[in-house]
C-alpha cells in the first residue's frame, strides 16, 4: 500500500512538473512565433464570440435567481434595499468569475482539448515539428495569451447581465424601486472587488486553457486508451480537471485577497 | 553524401526497434527503404526527420552532425528537409492554399504577397490551383497526396522523406503516386528517401535500395544488385509473389478436389 501511495505521489509530482514545463515552454514560444497576433485574434474569437450566447444566458439566469432568492431572504429582515449589494457582491466576487470560467471550460475548453487530441492523432502536430514550426508557439501560445484577456472580458459581461437579471427579478417582477437597487449596487462594489474579479478571471483562464491544451496535446500519452478513445478520455479529463481547478483556485485566491 | 546515418538505435521500453541502422543517401537520388511491416521503417524515417529521438548513433546531413537538441541546427535541417506522412497529416481546418502557405509563413521572412505567390505556384505545379479554397476533406485521396507533396516542396527542400506514400492504394493509384514522386524529384531536383513495401515499383524508380530487417539493414545497393542478390532473406522478400504462387500451387495439388454437390 505504501508503495502504491508513493508511486501515485511521484506520478502526481511528475505530472505537475510536466504541466509547468509545458505552460512555461508555451509562453517562451511567444518570443519566436511568427504571425502571433493573427493567431491570438483567432483564438480570441473561438473563446470569445463563440461562447458569448452561453455567457449571456447563464449570466441572466444567475442574476434572476439571485434577485429572486435574495429578495425573499432580505424581505424577512426588512432589508430589501440591500438586494443590489447582495447580487453585485455575489456576482463580482464569486459567481461571475467562477461560473463564467466553468461555462468557458464547457464550451471552449472541451473543444480545444478535442481539437488538439485529433491533431495529435492525425500527426498534424508531428507535421508542424518536421516543418520546423514550434507546435507550442503555433497551437498553444495564442490560446494562452487570448485567455488572459478574453476570460476577464467574458466575466465582466457575465456580471453585467447578472446585475441586469437581478434588477429584472427584484425590481421589475417583485417591485423593488430600481433606484434603490442600483444605488445599493453602486455603494457595495469597491474597486478592490472589481480587481479581485479580474484577477480571478485571468488566473482561471490561464489555468483552464493550459489544462485543456496540455491534455489534448498529450492525448497520445493516455495510458488507458488509444485513438479516438484517447481523445475522448483526454477531453473528459481536461474538463473535469479544469472545473476542479477553478473551484480550488477560487478558494486559494479568495483566502489571499480577503 | 547528403545524408549519412550510422549506428542508429531506438527502443520503446523493452522493444528494440532499431539496433544499429546505417544508410548513405547521395545527393539528388531516390533511395528506397524496404522491409516487412513492423520492422521499424517508419520509426527510422521519423528518427531522420527528428520526430523521434534516436537512443544512439549519428546522422550527418550535408557533412554536418545533426543535433536534435541544438535549435539552430534543427531549424536549418527542417528548412532543407520535408517529410511526407503516410496519411498526409494535412491541417483539416485550413484550406489547401493555407496548408501550403503555412510552412512559408512560419519559417521564412517572405512577405505575405511572396508567400501567396509561391504557394499558388506550388499548387499549380501539382495541378491543384483550381482547388486552392477547398478543405482537405473535400479533396480525393490522390489530390490530398498531391497537396501534401505541394506543402512539402513549397519550401524548396533538398531532401524529402516519404513515409509509405502508397499504403492502401490500388495498383493504378500506386503507380500514379510513384510517377508523381519521380516526376517532381526530377523537376525540383530534391533527394528522396522513400519507405515502402512495394518491391516491383521500387526496382523501377529507385537509384538505391535498402532492406531493413531485425532492426538493421540486411541489404543496401543498386536495384540491379537487389534483383540478383542471393541472400536468402533478400530473395524471400523480392520473390514473395513467386513464393505465394508456389505455395498456392502446392496447396492445390495436395488438396483433394471438393465434390461438386457439396
Amino acid at each position: 500500500m505504501v508503495r502504491s501511495v508513493g508511486a501515485h505521489s511521484l506520478s502526481l509530482v511528475r505530472g505537475l512538473g510536466d504541466f509547468a514545463v509545458f505552460t512555461a515552454q508555451s509562453f517562451r514560444s511567444a518570443l519566436t512565433t511568427r504571425k502571433l497576433f493573427r493567431r491570438v485574434l483567432r483564438a480570441a474569437f473561438e473563446q470569445g464570440a463563440r461562447c458569448l450566447p452561453v455567457i449571456l444566458i447563464v449570466g441572466t439566469f444567475t442574476g434572476l435567481v439571485l434577485g429572486l432568492q435574495g429578495y425573499h431572504v432580505l424581505n424577512r429582515f426588512g432589508s430589501e434595499s440591500l438586494l443590489g449589494a447582495l447580487v453585485s457582491l455575489s456576482l463580482v466576487r464569486e459567481l461571475g468569475p467562477v461560473l463564467a470560467a466553468l461555462m468557458l471550460v464547457g464550451q471552449a475548453g472541451s473543444a480545444l482539448a478535442a481539437e488538439l487530441g485529433i491533431q495529435r492523432n492525425s500527426e498534424q502536430i508531428a507535421a508542424l515539428e518536421t516543418m520546423g514550426v514550434s507546435s507550442h508557439g503555433y497551437l498553444i501560445t495564442p490560446r494562452l495569451i487570448s485567455a488572459l484577456f478574453v476570460y476577464p472580458m467574458q466575466t465582466a459581461l457575465f456580471v453585467a447581465v447578472g446585475l441586469w437579471g437581478g434588477w429584472l427579478s427584484g425590481s421589475m417582477l417583485l417591485g423593488l424601486e430600481p433606484g434603490v437597487y442600483w444605488a445599493s449596487v453602486e455603494r457595495a462594489v469597491e474597486p478592490d472587488d472589481v480587481m479581485e474579479c479580474f484577477v480571478k478571471a485571468a488566473v482561471f483562464g490561464l489555468l483552464t486553457v493550459s489544462l485543456c491544451c496540455y491534455n489534448g496535446f498529450n492525448a497520445h500519452r493516455c495510458k488507458t486508451a488509444t485513438g479516438a478513445r484517447a481523445v475522448s478520455a483526454s477531453t473528459t479529463r481536461a474538463v473535469v480537471l479544469s472545473c476542479v481547478t477553478v473551484l480550488a483556485a477560487d478558494y486559494v485566491i479568495t483566502s489571499f485577497l480577503l | 553524401m547528403l545524408l549519412e546515418v550510422q549506428g542508429i538505435t531506438k527502443s520503446f521500453g523493452d522493444n528494440a526497434v532499431l539496433t544499429g541502422v546505417d544508410l548513405h543517401v547521395p545527393h539528388g537520388r531516390v533511395v528506397t527503404v524496404l522491409g516487412r511491416s513492423g520492422t521499424g521503417k517508419s520509426v527510422f524515417l521519423k528518427c531522420l526527420a527528428g520526430v523521434e529521438r534516436p537512443d544512439a548513433g549519428t546522422i550527418h546531413f550535408d557533412g554536418k552532425a545533426l543535433d536534435v537538441d541544438a535549435p539552430a541546427a534543427r531549424a536549418e535541417f527542417c528548412r532543407r528537409c520535408s517529410f511526407l506522412f503516410q496519411h498526409n497529416a494535412l491541417f483539416d481546418s485550413l484550406t489547401a492554399l493555407e496548408n501550403v502557405e503555412l510552412p512559408l509563413e512560419q519559417t521564412t521572412d517572405l512577405s505575405a504577397a511572396e508567400v501567396r505567390k509561391r504557394s499558388l505556384e506550388a499548387l499549380k505545379q501539382l495541378e491543384l490551383d483550381t482547388h486552392a479554397d477547398s478543405y482537405p476533406s473535400q479533396l480525393s485521396g490522390g489530390m490530398q497526396k498531391r497537396l501534401a507533396l505541394a506543402r512539402a516542396i513549397v519550401t524548396r527542400p533538398e531532401l524529402v522523406l516519404f513515409d509509405e506514400p502508397t499504403a492502401g492504394l490500388d495498383p493504378l493509384r500506386r503507380n500514379a503516386v510513384f510517377e508523381m514522386i519521380v516526376k517532381y524529384q526530377r523537376q525540383f531536383g530534391f533527394t528522396a528517401v522513400i519507405v515502402t513495401h512495394d518491391v516491383a515499383e521500387v526496382l523501377v524508380i529507385s537509384d538505391h535500395v535498402a532492406l531493413l530487417d531485425g532492426g538493421s539493414m540486411r541489404f543496401a545497393g543498386t536495384p540491379e544488385a537487389f534483383s540478383t542478390s542471393t541472400d536468402r532473406f533478400v530473395c524471400d522478400f523480392r520473390d514473395s509473389t513467386l513464393a505465394l504462387s508456389r505455395s498456392i500451387a502446392a496447396l492445390r495439388q495436395s488438396s483433394a478436389p471438393l465434390p461438386l454437390n457439396s
